[in-house]
Formats: structure tokens, C-alpha cells, sequence
């Protein structure tokens, strides 16, 4: 690269930063005082993309972006009010869930709103040219967004320096319940943070009009983005986010420069890792400090009874005889509710006894179907090895990612989990040659004496019950006790003698593990494999499997799973805009049953 | 002024505080004695509306309080100084204060940071100091301040003397007093006998979330057994 190629990728790279900075500041601010992590932040920016480029039409681009941007901070804090304000008592994780649901129903209006094509925007009136600059030519635009990203910065700081409101502001994100007691109503900070994150979020949409088109993925994408700038600049920390939005964006600007558009991603990865060595809180993030209040009591996980577990044999009896009775679709429809049950029982082994909040189990999943497609076809393995070494592949997916995961806990963890799933998804998504990039893998079925529904049926059956049964008792073994009193008390489990980030990063393989064993037996079963299957969509349906039934139960998850498979299945068949009925459901679901539907069911019993 | 009836208060499933009935006077200051966990401090946090009680009553100037949010008690003239001071590490001692300010109120004098650090003269040379670092007393006298910039009428105070040098406790006996020369009804939490002595007109002896004793600090110690059993001093 020459002197002026690299002058003119570190310009390319500071404008995209600003873009990032305004999202992850808002997406910062927001969870520093409602201590909630707004899965939905992609999804503002991208409505805030899409009104920019509608409103542009009629009057002008200059006029649309601010509109867009007010009406997106509009539209937050009609979110903060009419929603989350409900949330704010109940468990973290359903709070995560219900801002989830936000992005599906956003991402359908979108799609009902504007269609499924990518949006070209207008340029900018003014800033149509390019300038010379080392020779090269620079978009004046682009000019413009490396100026934005400091002035926000600046007038961020002012504000939370300098006024009542900004100095109220920080009181609330340090001690919240302080700051009440000293008569701050927190009720209406929380809307007016949520209102400025969503103006920020909103403009940071608007403003990248001019350079990419507004489409219906950029939701989650920009997503996990922010979640890497947040984690690498520390979460809560203003500079800390412009900082890593600079990193984050010059890294990415470079890798395109020197040819590796493709590994983008993996290069951010590289970057967000090593700053996480050295420092696990973040570039300016500081040690999150221990929630105050009671600990969360969580129910002890008690033996189930010898009723339950009679019930449990009898059930998986009945599931048995199922094919003498019916060889039609609902074999096909058990079989998912098998597999899923075994990946929603793997995901709640971490998250409610492991206490490690994973936002991003799909990768798991994707890596056994994956592993399970590319043994078979690329190694040309024999199907019954490939079905057997693909959950490996998974196994050592979450060894690795779990190396870095169990360093951080809570939400902090959560974003990891998610960014490592992006990645993955974005190798598969990618890399077209080996992994048959967004058409995915084709032909993968089971060998012939494997092929008939019943056969497979019951090797569904027999390998999910045995993963589910495994996970179940290991977590009544010394290792599973170990495992939640590190949960409980990672203080205390660390003075008995408990390594604690050792039973995590175990316990973290396993159920990546477990999840690939349903991966590659949900890729048999198709035939086929796309990079949904390790989509992050897909992991938050995992979450809602397991918050379904209930988190702190122990057979609750399969139950959840069953419902949603079921749910999924018809909602799929029945709504066009299913996504948007889902987010729906599970926004209900989230208000009226925080316990999950395992803890009003079978609750007692199974506790 | 302020009257706790039948309080019935705690964490969870654990109960703290069983049915405590408790009475505080305009312009007096009243010591609540106990051990650690006799429920002293979840008492003041009832008060506050940071801890929802579960039956009982809290009148504050013939007003019902028990089921407001603790922003709306705050505004209502009651200021609370918790035990770990909390205050805002991240903000500047002016900030602190800041954060604390109200709107004056028609029957109590108003308070300003000026009149605050003539009561503190420490906290003045720190004003653009970083809250984190100031030293523990300074800590304690800054968070006193913070309330107290909310011009409160009823000051909570959850162990004044816990941790300070012999010195910060005499000066900070000193203020007690004289904040109760201004009109202020105090209400404070205490294991240190000998400093509720010297600032309180009346007391109550708190042992497992029930009042053994309401009165005089006089009656108090004339009475050996309340002393030897409870507070052990």
C-alpha cells in the first residue's frame, strides 16, 4: 500500500467510525441508567435508515435525516414508556428477550412498510463531490462524518458535565436507587436517556444513508457491531466507545484495503480478543461492580421426585410408540421439538445452573450442522462419522470462545457470546467456496438404512434423550453443585477451593457440545443447511425455549421448546409477517408469565 | 411528626422487622439502639421507601408515605444518609451536591452549598475534587451534605459515627446538634452509646426487628438489664 492509499483508508475508516460511535454512545448511555441492554438498538438505527430515505423524497435528504432522527427518539421513548417501564422489576434476561421481540416486529414493519429490496439513499445535497486529498479522491461526505463523530462526542460530554440533567444523569448510572432517594424521579430520567440513545442510534442511521443503502439484516449487524465497540471501549464509558468505534473501524478499513473484505469480521474478533486479555473490563471500562440489593435468591435445583421421574420415563415410552401410529408430518414435527429440546436443555445447563447469560448458542448448533454438511461433503466422510465427530467441531467452537467467555460475566458476557456468533455466522454467510455461503450446504441426508422417517425418527429420539438425560444428571453430580455454587457466589465458591472459571469453561463446552449434537442431527434430518441455522435469531429462539419454561426449573426448557417448535411451526404457516407475531407472543408472554410457562405448570414438582 | 405503626418490613422471604411501632418528634433527635441485624437500618429504609413493607403503616405529617416511590418521600422533606454513604464516586464534590438540591421549601430555611460547608468547612477546599477521592470522614460529611442540600425536615441517618476518628465523631456530635438547633428532627441509627448520649433526647432499643424499649436515655441506662442484654457496653 502507498503513502496515500494508507492517508486515505484511515480517512475511509474514520468516517465509518462515526456511525458506530453514535450507536454504541447511545446503546452505552441507555444501559448505564436503565441497566437494560437494548437488543432493539440496531433496530432504531435501521428504522431511522429507512425513514431518512422515504422522507428524503419529498423533502430533501438535509431535512430527512433530522426528521428521522427526531422521530426514532419519538418512537423511543413511546418504547420506554409503553414497555419497558413494565420490565425494569423483572429478571434481566426477560428484559433482553422483550427488547428482542422489539427487532422482530421492527424488522417486519420494515419489511411491510418498505419491501424486502435494499433502499438506495440520495447523496447529500453539498457534499455530492469527492476532494482530492494525496492525490486520491475522497468523498466530501465522508469529510463531513469524521467531523460529526468528535462534535458528538463533545456535546455528549458537555452535556453530562456541564448540566443538571447530564450530572443527574451519571448519579442515576452509578446509584440508581441513591439518586432516588434523594428525589431524582427516575421514571422520567429513564425515558430521556431512552429518548436520547434512540435520537442517537436514529441520526447514526440516517447519517450512513448517503453511503450504504438501508436493507432489513442491517438491524442486527450494526448490532453485534456496537456490542464489539462497547465491550472493546468499556460499557458505560463515552470516550471508551469513541475510542474502540475509531479501533473497530480503522481495523475494518484496513482489512478491506488489503484485500480481506471477506475476514472482516475475523479481524474484529482478533482485535475485541486481545483488548479483552489485557483488558477484560475494556479500554476505559471499569470492574462492574456487584449488584446491590439481596443477592438473587434462586430456588436450590431440587432432585426431581421418583413421580417425575417415573412420568419422564413413561413420556419417553409414549414418544417411542409414536410411529406406530402416525408416519406422516408430525414425525417430521417431533423431531424438531426433540432436537430443539436437546439445544434449549444445552443453553439452559449454562445460563440458569452455569448462571452465564448466552446470546449467541447458535453457533454451536450451526457448527454440529455444519461440521455434520462439510464432513459429509467436502471430506467425504461416511454419514454415521460425520454425525458423530461433527459435535466436536462444536465442542471445540465453544472451547475456544469459551476461553474468553467465562472472563466476563452477566451482560457483558452476553454481548460476547453474541459477537462470537456473529462471527461464526459471518464465516458461513461468507465464504461461499467452502461452506456455500448464503445458499449453504444441499444434499445432506443420512445413509440409507438411516433414510426412512421412522428410522430417523427414532435415532432422533434415542441420541436427544440420551444428551438430555447426560446434561440433566450431570448437573446433580459434584460438578453440577460446583457448577451453581460458582453461580451463587463466585467469591465464595473461589475460597472453598473452586476454580470457578474452570467448572464455567467446562460446563461451556459441554452444552456447546450438546447444542452441536442437535446441530447435526437438525442437518440430517433437512437434507440441507443455511446460515440461519447459526443466525443469531436462532439463538434468541434457544432463550425464549428456555425462558418459555421457566429458567430456574429443570424440565421446563424441553417444555418451552416443544411449545415454541410448535408455535413456530404454525405462526410460520398461518402469518405472513410470523416474525412480527412471534415478537408479539413473546412481549405477552414476557408481561404476564415471568416465570415461564414450566413454573406455572410443573413447577413445583420439577424444582 | 413521623410515626411508624405496626411496621412489618425485609429482604425476600425474610422478615425483618415484626410489627415495630416507633414515634419521632418535631425537633428532636431520637437514637435507635441495637445490634447488628436488630433491624435498624432496614427501618430507616422502610421510611425511605427503599424497603417495601409488608403491613404497617408510616405517617409523615398525617400523611400515609409506606407505599410511595422513594423519590416522591424525598420530595415530601425526608432525607436519608445511608450507612455506606454512597455517594457518587464518579461526580465532583459540588456535583454531589448538585444531585441532592431541591426546590427550598416555604417552613425550612434553605439550604445553599455555601451554608453547607460552614458546617463542613473540609468539604469546601474540595469542591472540584473527585467524590472518590476524599477520605472516609470526608465521605460521610458529604453525603450528609447531599441531603441536606434537598432541604429536608426530617433527617435519617444511618450510623453517623460508624468508622471515624475520635475527632470526626466529636465534630460530627457537634453538627447533629446544631442541625437540631435549626428546626431539623433527626432520627439516627447507633451502636455507639456514648455518642447517642451526647446528641439524642430520646431512644429505642431494637432486638430482632422489635422495639424493647422507648424512652428516655436516662431511663435507659438506669435500667441493667436492657443495657447488659442488648447493647452490651
Amino acid at each position: 500500500m502507498s503513502g496515500s492509499a494508507i492517508l486515505l483508508q484511515f480517512l475511509n475508516g474514520l468516517a465509518g467510525a462515526s456511525s458506530l460511535f453514535l450507536l454504541a454512545a447511545g446503546l452505552s448511555l441507555i444501559f448505564g441508567v436503565t441497566r437494560i441492554v437494548n437488543f432493539a438498538h440496531g433496530s432504531l438505527y435501521m428504522l431511522g435508515m429507512y425513514l431518512a430515505v422515504w422522507l428524503s423524497e419529498s423533502v430533501g435528504f438535509w431535512p430527512s435525516a433530522l426528521t428521522a432522527a427526531l422521530a426514532v427518539a419519538a418512537l423511543g421513548a413511546a418504547i420506554e414508556m409503553s414497555l419497558l417501564r413494565r420490565l425494569y422489576p423483572v429478571p434481566e434476561l426477560l428484559q433482553l428477550l422483550a427488547t428482542f421481540a422489539l427487532v422482530l416486529i421492527a424488522r417486519d414493519f420494515a419489511l411491510w412498510a418498505w419491501g424486502p429490496e435494499d433502499l438506495l439513499g440520495p447523496r447529500a445535497p453539498g457534499l455530492e463531490d469527492a476532494v482530492e486529498i494525496a492525490g486520491g479522491r475522497f468523498p466530501e461526505y465522508d469529510l463531513f462524518l469524521i467531523v460529526v463523530g468528535p462534535l458528538v462526542l463533545a456535546a455528549l460530554h458537555l452535556l453530562l458535565t456541564r448540566t443538571r440533567w447530564g450530572i443527574l444523569v451519571r448519579a442515576a448510572t452509578q446509584d440508581r436507587d441513591m439518586a432516588g432517594a434523594l428525589g431524582v424521579n427516575q421514571k422520567w430520567l429513564f425515558t430521556e436517556v431512552f429518548a436520547l440513545g434512540a435520537l442517537l442510534a436514529g441520526l447514526g442511521g440516517a447519517l450512513s444513508v448517503p453511503r450504504e443503502p438501508a436493507n432489513l439484516t442491517i438491524d442486527l449487524s450494526v448490532l453485534s457491531d456496537a456490542f464489539v465497540v462497547v465491550v472493546v471501549g468499556g460499557l458505560g464509558s463515552i470516550p471508551g466507545a469513541f475510542l474502540a468505534a475509531l479501533l473497530i473501524a480503522e481495523v475494518k478499513a484496513f482489512a478491506i484495503g488489503l484485500g480481506f473484505s471477506k475476514a472482516t469480521l475475523v479481524v474484529e474478533f482478533i482485535v475485541m480478543a486481545a483488548v479483552l486479555v489485557l483488558r477484560p473490563w475494556g479500554l476505559l471500562g471499569r470492574e462492574a461492580a456487584p449488584l446491590r440489593g439481596p443477592a438473587a435468591l434462586e430456588p436450590p435445583l431440587a432432585l426431581p421426585s421418583r413421580n417425575v421421574l417415573r412420568a419422564l420415563l413413561a413420556l419417553a415410552a409414549a414418544l417411542a410408540l409414536v410411529p406406530l401410529l402416525s408416519r406422516g408430518y408430525a414425525l417430521v414435527l417431533l423431531s424438531d421439538v426433540l432436537v430443539f429440546a436437546l439445544f434449549a436443555v444445552s443453553l439452559h445447563f449454562i445460563t440458569g445452573p452455569g448462571g452465564m447469560l448466552s446470546f449467541g448458542h447458535a453457533a454451536y448448533f450451526g457448527l454440529g450442522a455444519y461440521g455434520a454438511g462439510l464432513l459429509l461433503l467436502r471430506a467425504g466422510a461416511p454419514m454415521e462419522a460425520a454425525l458423530v465427530l461433527a459435535p466436536l467441531a462444536a465442542g471445540i467452537g465453544a472451547l475456544a470462545f469459551g476461553w474468553f467467555c467465562v472472563r466476563l460475566s452477566g451482560v457483558y458476557l452476553a454481548m460476547l457470546t453474541l459477537a462470537f456468533a456473529q462471527i461464526v455466522w459471518s464465516v458461513a454467510f461468507q465464504w461461499d467456496a467452502f461452506t456455500g455461503g448464503s445458499n449453504g450446504l444441499i444434499g445432506v441426508w443420512p445413509s440409507a438404512w438411516l433414510a426412512s422417517r421412522t428410522a430417523y425418527y427414532y435415532l432422533t429420539l434415542g441420541a436427544c434423550l440420551a444428551g438430555i438425560a447426560i446434561l440433566w444428571r450431570v448437573l446433580y453430580s459434584p460438578f453440577g453443585y460446583a457448577l451453581r455454587a460458582s453461580r451463587d457466589s463466585p467469591l465464595r465458591a473461589g475460597a472453598i477451593g473452586i476454580d470457578v472459571r474452570a467448572q464455567q469453561w467446562a460446563a461451556f463446552t459441554l452444552a456447546g457440545l450438546a447444542a452441536g449434537i442437535a446441530g447435526a442431527l437438525y442437518a440430517f434430518s433437512k437434507g440441507s443447511i443455511s446460515p440461519e441455522t447459526l443466525s443469531v435469531p436462532r439463538s434468541v429462539d434457544a432463550l425464549v425455549m428456555v425462558l418459555l419454561g421457566g429458567i430456574q426449573t429443570l424440565t421446563g426448557p424441553a417444555w418451552g421448546a416443544a411449545l415454541f417448535t410448535w408455535l413456530q411451526d404454525s405462526a410460520s404457516r398461518e402469518f405472513d409477517y410470523w416474525r412480527a407475531v412471534l415478537g408479539a407472543v413473546i412481549l405477552a408472554l414476557v408481561l404476564a408469565l415471568p416465570g415461564g410457562v414450566g413454573g406455572l405448570l410443573g413447577g413445583r414438582s420439577t424444582r | 411528626m413521623l410515626e411508624i405503626r405496626r411496621l412489618r418490613a425485609g429482604y425476600g422471604r425474610a422478615t425483618v422487622l415484626f410489627d415495630l411501632d416507633l414515634v419521632l418528634n418535631a425537633g428532636e433527635v431520637t437514637v435507635l439502639l441495637g445490634r447488628n441485624g436488630a433491624g435498624k437500618s432496614t427501618t430507616l429504609k422502610s421510611v425511605m421507601g427503599l424497603v417495601q413493607p409488608t403491613s404497617g403503616e408510616i405517617v409523615f405529617e398525617g400523611k400515609r408515605i409506606d407505599s410511595l416511590a422513594p423519590y416522591r418521600i424525598a420530595r415530601l422533606g425526608l432525607g436519608y444518609v445511608p450507612e455506606e454513604r454512597r455517594i457518587f464516586t464518579d461526580l465532583t464534590v459540588d456535583q454531589n451536591l448538585e444531585v441532592g438540591r431541591r426546590p427550598p421549601r416555604p417552613d425550612v430555611p434553605e439550604w445553599t452549598a455555601d451554608r453547607v460547608f460552614s458546617l463542613f468547612p473540609h468539604l469546601a477546599a474540595a469542591r472540584s475534587r473527585a467524590a472518590a477521592r476524599l477520605s472516609g470522614g470526608e465521605q460521610k460529611m458529604l453525603a450528609i451534605s447531599r441531603t441536606l442540600m434537598g432541604n429536608p425536615s426530617v433527617l435519617l441517618l444511618d450510623e453517623p459515627s460508624e468508622g471515624l476518628a475520635p475527632l470526626i465523631v466529636e465534630h460530627m456530635a457537634r453538627t447533629i446538634i446544631e442541625l437540631k438547633r435549626t428546626g431539623l428532627a433527626v432520627l439516627l441509627c447507633e451502636q455507639n452509646l456514648r455518642f447517642a448520649r451526647r446528641v439524642a433526647d430520646r431512644a429505642y432499643v431494637i432486638e430482632t426487628g422489635q422495639v424493647r424499649y422507648g424512652g428516655t436515655l436516662a431511663g435507659l441506662e438506669a435500667d441493667s438489664t436492657l443495657r447488659g442484654g442488648y447493647l452490651s457496653i
